[in-house]
């Protein structure tokens, strides 16, 4: 009796690292991914996201780390994962030079799917993500949401248990992104566990549970609501007149991590060691307290406070 | 094993596929082999004709006019100029407006009297003064086809010039009979080997570029986390550009037959075993220096490295014995050496695939080396 398979995990990584000579790409990383789950990967360009996947699909080997996917150790047992597993590629990695029905029979053949089986699923595809009038189109001349949605398809025609995708909506409207996460939720329900990698704040907001990675390493995880809950800082909004030299002024107290103008207002994060902070923008401004309110923190608030050390 | 097979399936139509699409690729895999044989049956020819040479005539006599349209009549040169003096010519030989200069003396009337091949100079060899050549011709010799070409009229008889019957006509020391291609037709030799030649360019080239392309656009990164296997994906890339070796060869071998009269003397049997054998060799090769290449610039460079001296050294152009030892061992390790005695003996001298079993082994041989090696070097991973 393997336990593991067992596992309410769908991956468990330990030590995760990745170097690239000198650079660290992924360093000293641990996730759990519970199954039927939507996890989150949010950071940065540059940060390690597609290393990390890379090594979680089996395609890179890691530097040093312990990896167990569905039951399975890689990056020896990688072969055995193949069927279980789909994975969507940040770059639109399906052949250009073909139409779509001919993309997506031949990834059903790599899958040993055949005959009406074949023929049934395609179709139910091309239905599910709206490409029943492109099928004779190519790849290549495709919108970018189009081919978004082709990708999709394509990752998951063999119905895998995890679904890896990387960067998904990089090239979708809002509009498109929304319908492109309730598919997403739709392969949830049925029981798929997904890993998401992103950098787009709404979106990460709509996984179950996600990793902040900046530099290859983990700044924090948890729900979007545990990690706005536990925040190690206070958010104000202030609305003022000259808002600009406002902000310089605040930006060079040491209680203060940043602050933003968002039109009217100037949005300033300040360290939770102050336990007051409307008293303390008060005392730093001379303004009065009409103008100045502690709001909800939202997910931004959180990555930049995460990320906020070590760069500027 | 039915899945396998269902897989290397699925990449040979894919490749079929992206191949029919791809206009300017499909246009070359007639048009190469449509040029090489107009080039090679046409325009390059080892017996060389025509040279244009001048003429430098210092007797300006009845004898010297008729030695002038002697040579002419051989069709080997080309009298285009006359010069009055050896330095405008050789000026003009520098120019390259001709290739060689002949220079017939004031007293070449004397020289041909006493000459021994006009037949009625004896005894007259013991005479130094006498016995001299009867003009002189300088040389570009820069070209040594052409240097060899002149070089061979020093032995013209003289026989017609002075309209005698030479009383010393030589026997010759040997009789010489020329088997399997007696009229020395060039294209004889020049077609089968261009089979060799071309299949060496187009396999090589189509499959260097082919797991390069796919990692360059990204599709690799898909297609390894797949359950398809590194062979599987090698044999389905390879298995369609067979068949456009066989169109080839039926292109060469068709044409080569219908304008330059080069039979087909072995059975087609032999010629289709060696033929698949050499493309698959060829296409292995292709394979491996497609998994050694980073991207498709690099598997252009590789390829021209390794097309070059199995094209030169591989006995199409010169002959194999005439090489030294060292770049016969190197010849000896491309497909192409092997295969151009292979379809030499075929095509020209009805050998069965059976008598030439060393070089079917090696080539057989490099295609199992090769495709374990490109299967091998090929990890689904990424590094
Ligand atoms: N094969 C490689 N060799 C060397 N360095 C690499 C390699 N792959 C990635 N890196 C480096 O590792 C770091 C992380 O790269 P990665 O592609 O994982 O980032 P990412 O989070 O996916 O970024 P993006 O949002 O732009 O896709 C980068 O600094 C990158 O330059
Ligand atoms: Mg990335």
């Amino acid at each position: 009796m393997n336990n593991s398979s067992e596992s309410e995990y769908a991956i468990q990584a330990k030590g995760l690292s990745k170097h690239f000579g000198d650079l660290k790409a992924i360093d000293n990383l641990d996730i759990s991914v519970e199954k039927s789950r939507i996890y989150g990967f949010l950071g940065p360009n540059g940060c390690g996201k597609t290393t990390a996947i890379r090594m979680l699909t089996g395609l890179l080997t890691p530097t040093s780390g312990e990896i167990e996917v569905l039951g399975l150790r890689l990056p020896q047992e990688a072969e055995k994962l193949r069927l279980k597993i789909g994975y969507m590629t940040q770059r639109f990695s399906l052949y250009n030079d073909l139409t779509v029905k001919e993309n997506l029979q031949f990834i059903s053949k790599i899958y040993g799917i055949t005959g009406t089986q074949q023929k049934k699923r395609i179709d139910e595809l091309l239905s599910i993500y709206g490409l029943n009038h492109k099928q004779t189109q190519f790849a290549g001349s495709m919108s970018g949401g189009q081919r978004q949605r082709l990708a999709l398809a394509a990752a998951t025609l063999h119905k895998p248990e995890l679904l890896f995708l990387d960067e998904p909506t990089s090239a979708v409207d809002p509009e498109n992104r929304r319908e492109f996460w309730e598919q997403l939720f739709d392969l949830c329900d049925q029981g798929t566990s997904v890993l998401v990698s992103t950098h787009y704040m709404d979106e990460a907001e709509r996984c179950h549970k996600l990793a902040i990675l900046e530099d290859g390493v983990k700044r924090a995880d948890g729900t979007p609501e545990e990690l706005m809950n536990n925040m190690a800082a206070h958010v104000i909004e202030i609305s003022a007149p000259e808002l600009r030299q406002l902000k310089q002024h605040l930006m060079s107290l040491p209680e203060v991590i940043t602050g933003s103008q968002l039109g009217a207002r100037l949005r300033v994060l300040i360290h939770n060691t102050v336990t007051d902070p409307i008293g303390f923008i008060m005392q730093h401004s001379n303004l009065t307290a009409d103008f100045v309110d502690l709001v909800r923190p939202s997910l931004e608030d959180v990555f930049v406070t995460c990320t906020g050390n070590s760069r500027q | 094993m039915m899945l396998s097979l269902l897989r290397i399936q699925a990449i040979f139509f894919k490749e079929l596929t992206q191949l029919k699409r791809d206009r300017m690729t499909f246009g070359m895999v007639i048009m190469i082999p449509l040029v090489q044989l107009m080039l090679f049956g046409y325009a390059i020819n080892t017996n060389i004709r025509h040279i244009p040479v001048g003429v430098v005539d210092q007797s300006q006599s009845a004898l010297s006019r008729v030695l002038v349209q002697t040579i002419s009549a051989t069709q080997v040169v080309k009298f285009e100029q006359q010069f009055q003096d050896i330095k405008t010519a050789e000026d003009a030989l520098k120019r390259s407006e001709i290739r060689a200069i002949l220079i017939i003396p004031p007293d070449v009337t004397k020289r041909v009297a006493r000459h021994p091949s006009s037949g009625f100079g004896l005894p007259a060899s013991s005479d130094e003064e006498t016995s001299r050549p009867i003009a002189q011709w300088l040389v570009d010799g820069a070209d040594t086809a052409i240097a060899a070409t002149i070089k061979s009229l020093r032995n013209m008889p003289l026989s017609e010039l002075v309209s005698v019957k030479p009383a010393n006509r030589s026997t010759p020391t040997f009789e010489v009979t020329l088997y399997y291609n007696p009229e020395q037709r060039t294209a004889v030799n020049i077609v089968p080997g261009l089979i060799g030649i071309i299949l060496t360019m187009t396999m090589i080239m189509f499959t260097s570029a082919a797991i390069v392309r796919e990692r360059e656009q990204g599709n690799m990164e898909m297609l390894i986390t797949t359950p398809i296997r590194s062979i599987e994906i090698m044999l389905g890339k390879i298995i369609p550009y067979i068949f456009i070796g066989v169109v080839q060869v039926v292109i060469i071998l068709g044409l080569g037959y219908l304008l330059f009269d080069v039979p087909v003397n072995g059975s087609l049997l032999s010629l289709l075993a060696i033929t698949l054998l050499f493309i698959a060799a060829s296409l292995t090769l292709g394979l491996v220096i497609s998994t050694i290449a980073k991207n498709q610039l690099q598997s252009t460079q590789m390829t021209i490295f390794v097309l070059l001296p199995s094209i030169l050294l591989s006995g199409f152009m010169f002959p194999y014995e005439g090489m030294p030892l060292a770049a016969q061992y190197i010849a000896e390790a491309f497909p192409a050496t092997h295969f151009m005695r292979l379809i030499r003996g075929v095509v020209l001298k009805d050998l069965e695939f059976t008598d030439l079993t060393f070089d079917i082994y090696w080539l057989g041989l490099f295609t199992i080396i090769g495709l374990a090696v490109a299967s091998m070097r090929f990890k689904k991973t990424l590094g």
